[in-house]
């Protein structure tokens, strides 16, 4: 055989084979010349394609479930006759085992509450807001009874605002007179809030806890600068502490262990701060969405429910600045807030103290159909494709 | 938490020439920053030639993010949407901002349906020192008629820069659309059941990324992605169906299993960008302000739950804005800090009489501030309030009478200027008579919101008008 015809051969043997296996193969040769061109190596390593699928190759898709560690403490707002105070019920909140809404690994326990948020003077509020709640906002209890008895609302925070020094310096009594003004008004559970002055708001807040004694209110807001007096008030008549801190996990943590030394996790609420769309949200939504995942991993420090203030949305000014060229500010005020609460929604948030009743109604219609009960509702989806608009 | 790929192990793919064509004094130096995902591969042209055909596939393999980067084109704008490397965004950071698109008809008037893409061509809000915009053009067949459509995306495609997506079950419909384009990489809409082989003809055949649709049906959407790879077609992206009101339990539960799936169990027929249709909010008779509403909050919680690509009715500047303006927050970096410098910035060419002003340090107060003063000639006084915002701070006494004074003493401002007079931000009134006690100096309570500065300075400081 004439080398060339040789290995023209030896390719035509292995050109179709992927595998060549001898078995009590000799050889006796002086010398062998073994060449595996490259073209003659190729359909040896080369697999051939797959023949394009003319079938749908069934796949099926595995829900990707997660256990976790720890838990959302359940903390009860309120409290009815019966458990000593005079509300209409209780409300409870928190109890998660799974991050924000991952219904596909369980259900969320209790509902996001929405809180009404009234002061206790007038304050300059934007068109819309006032537009929508008529002409209530120099009489606390009635502006109440309106986010109550017209809105819905599942609670009312009353901000005494007034008792700032800087403002009207109102007494602590006499602004304790209007919590209890609010308390016979609406009969939802309530927050009361002081003014934020840590000269102030402890002397504040003492007192209205001493009012609303047994009805289980949330006091706002104890913070590393102030927290003893109100920590002392809660304990004391029986209340909740709502622990405020500015965007800092670390704070919070450490505000949290302070309180733990007055009263226990089931009496504490948290509120990291929640900053307007446009002016930091991303912040806020990351220290709720990082303290939620770190409470469902086992960091007790941060396994408390959470509180959200979408009344700050006001302060953006695409929400509420005159600006014809941004469309209607009725529509762009109610949507930032609404967007706001939804985004909070999102990352865990288990109570909103709001203003705008259309931002309300959305946050409540999403919650609904959220939480609507069994299997995930698969309803005729629209083609919006070829749909006429 | 994500795998950081190892920079060793991408330099030992690389040329190692240390040829300085990607702009990096070493091979290393690339290295590194693929690894931090700052940098496109392409970028390392020796890579692309003869010889490293192995070692491009390889790294390409390597550099795979959890969720696959698509481009999608016109002859003069990309997009890219996808490269999701983290499920949360503090992990490390989302690249690649959810495109937005918007949608037309192809049985619009004409003039109505290319007003619409020149409102959503020029759509811009400035935003920190930002100009948002949108992205891509969704050209809808309502008509079923190949040669209508084919002539409205011709239309389009001549009126806009914007990539596009071509919207039509129909594979005769959509090759008349798509060879109505020259240069242009559209995003192919879409392939489901029926149509999957005609549509994935027609994605191997243009060069196009094709969208698997399965509305509701997470085994059909993954039998269809994993019959539709095995075809040939490697770039798609998934919809798993946009459902409102009842059914948004179903879409966020979908949105995020995929996500899950793709970033944390590293699932290969998850890993692809997903796309979300606010626009059925338009179906039914409600009011279009109502349908206008629920599109934007749908859009605003489907681009915090994963959506890369989201496809929009209105053209509303109101129902926009904050879309626009989220999708930019969660974007953010979240490494990039909270607060600026604090000290003193001088604005313009102010002279001994001009206005002194002071702010805080948190970086969005502050470039809010300064994009509304940016034409003035004015110093600013920025404080250091630890990066907290104006009214927070004062309630959290970050911001107190006694720092303003130290930050008026510390900055020697007193040099700079004749007069002794300071314009606070509006919400620091409360703190007004203290700063005036401690510092001498006279407090101008300025407006609550900085877009009255300038105002303002005019009639309160000048005296004008």
């Amino acid at each position: 055989m004439e080398k060339k015809e040789r290995e023209d051969t030896i390719s035509k043997w292995l050109k179709d084979l992927e595998e060549l296996i001898l078995e009590n193969f000799q050889m006796e040769v002086d010398r062998l010349e073994l060449i595996l061109q490259p073209q003659v190596v190729k359909p040896l390593l080369e697999r051939v394609a797959p023949a394009k699928p003319t079938e749908l190759l069934r796949e099926e898709f595995k829900p990707p479930i997660r256990e976790y560690p720890g838990q959302v403490v359940e903390v009860v707002l309120g409290a009815t006759r019966a458990e000593g105070g005079s509300r209409c019920r209780s409300i409870t909140i928190g109890g998660e085992k799974t991050p924000a809404f991952y219904l596909f690994e369980g259900v969320q326990p209790h509902r996001p509450v929405i809180v009404g948020d009234v002061f206790d003077m007038e304050i300059s509020l934007p068109k819309p807001v006032r537009e929508s709640l008529g002409d209530v906002l120099s009489d606390p209890a009635e502006w109440a009874r309106v986010y109550v008895e017209k809105y819905g609302v599942d609670m009312i925070d009353i901000e005494l605002i007034s008792t700032d020094p800087l403002l009207k310096d109102t007494p602590a009594r006499e602004a304790a007179k209007t919590v209890e003004e609010v308390l016979q008004a609406v009969d939802v559970p309530l927050i009361v809030g002081g003014s934020g002055n840590p000269e102030k708001d402890g002397e504040v807040l003492m007192k209205a806890a001493e009012v609303a004694e047994g009805e289980r209110v949330l006091l706002s807001s104890a913070t590393l600068d102030l927290y003893e007096p109100i920590a002392e008030a809660a304990k004391k008549y029986g209340h909740v502490v709502l622990a405020w801190t500015s965007l800092d996990i670390n704070q919070q943590k450490e505000l949290d262990r302070r309180l733990f030394e007055y009263l226990p996790r089931e009496r504490i609420v948290m509120d990291p701060t929640s900053a307007a769309l446009g002016y930091g949200i991303e912040y806020a939504f990351t220290v709720m969405e990082r303290m939620r995942l770190a409470a469902l991993w086992g960091d007790e420090e941060l396994q408390m429910p959470m509180a959200a203030a979408t009344s700050n949305s006001w302060a953006a000014r695409e929400a509420w600045k005159k600006a014809p060229e941004l469309g209607p500010r009725r529509l762009r005020g109610p949507l930032w807030e609404t967007i706001a609460s939804l985004t909070f929604l999102l990352a865990g948030v288990d109570m909103f103290i709001m203003l705008h009743p259309a931002a309300m109604r959305t946050l409540r219609d999403v919650i609904d159909w959220l939480m609507a009960e069994g299997e995930a509702v698969k309803t005729a989806y629209e083609d919006w494709v070829s749909m006429e608009v | 938490m994500p795998k950081r790929v190892s920079p060793i192990d991408i330099f030992n793919l690389l040329p190692k020439t240390n040829c300085g064509e990607c702009g990096e004094e070493t091979c290393f130096a690339f290295a590194t920053k693929l690894a931090d995902r700052k940098v496109d591969l392409e970028l390392c042209k020796p890579l692309f030639e003869e010889g490293f055909k192995e070692n491009l596939e390889k790294l390409k393999a390597l550099l795979r993010p959890a969720v696959l980067e698509i481009r999608i084109h016109s002859p003069s704008r990309e997009v890219r949407i996808g490269g999701k490397v983290v499920m949360y965004r503090h992990e490390l950071r989302y690249d690649n901002p959810t495109a937005i698109a918007i949608a037309v008809s192809d049985t619009m008037p004409e003039e109505e349906m290319l007003a619409k893409v020149k409102r959503a061509e020029e759509f811009k809000y400035s935003y920190i020192g930002m100009d948002l915009t949108l992205d891509m053009i969704a050209v809808r067949c309502v008509s079923g008629d190949p040669d209508r459509f084919g002539e409205r995306v011709k239309k389009v495609a001549e009126a806009t820069e914007m990539p596009l997506i071509l919207c039509s079950y129909d594979p005769a419909v959509m090759e008349s659309g798509l060879s109505a384009l020259k240069d242009s990489r559209p995003l192919i809409y879409a392939a489901n059941k029926g149509n999957w082989k005609e549509m994935a003809d027609l994605a191997l055949m243009y060069g196009c990324p094709l969208v698997v649709s399965a509305p509701g049906d997470l085994n059909l959407l993954r039998s269809l992605t994993k019959t539709l790879l095995e075809y040939g077609v490697e770039e798609l992206v998934l919809d798993p169906g946009t459902y409102p009101d009842e059914g948004l339990k179903t879409t966020i539960n979908n949105f995020t299993m995929l996500r899950r799936c793709a970033c944390e169990l590293e699932d290969e027929l998850s890993g692809f960008p997903l796309l979300a249709a606010p626009i059925v909010a338009w179906k039914g008779e409600e009011d279009p302000t109502i349908k206008a509403w629920k599109e934007s909050y749908l859009a605003c919680m489907l681009i915090l739950r994963f959506a890369d690509i989201i496809i929009l009715n209105s053209i509303e500047t109101w129902s926009i804005l904050p879309i626009v303006i989220l999708r930019q927050n969660i974007y953010t970096d979240p490494v990039k800090p909270v607060s600026v410098e604090p000290g003193l910035r001088v604005i313009g060419n102010p002279d001994r009489n001009s206005p002194v002003l002071y702010t805080t340090n948190f970086a969005l107060t502050y470039y809010t501030v300064m994009d509304d003063i940016r034409d003035l000639d004015c110093y600013l006084l920025v404080v250091d309030t630890e990066g907290i915002s104006v009214e927070s701070a004062v309630a959290g006494r970050k911001l107190t009478a006694e720092k303003v004074a130290e930050a008026i003493k510390e900055t020697g401002i007193e040099k700079l200027v004749d007069h002794r007079k300071i314009i606070s931000p509006g919400l620091a009134a409360r703190i007004s008579g203290e700063t005036e006690e401690l510092s001498g100096w006279e407090v101008l309570v300025g407006p609550r919101d900085s877009s009255g500065i300038k105002d303002f300075i005019k009639k309160r400081f000048y005296g004008e008008g």
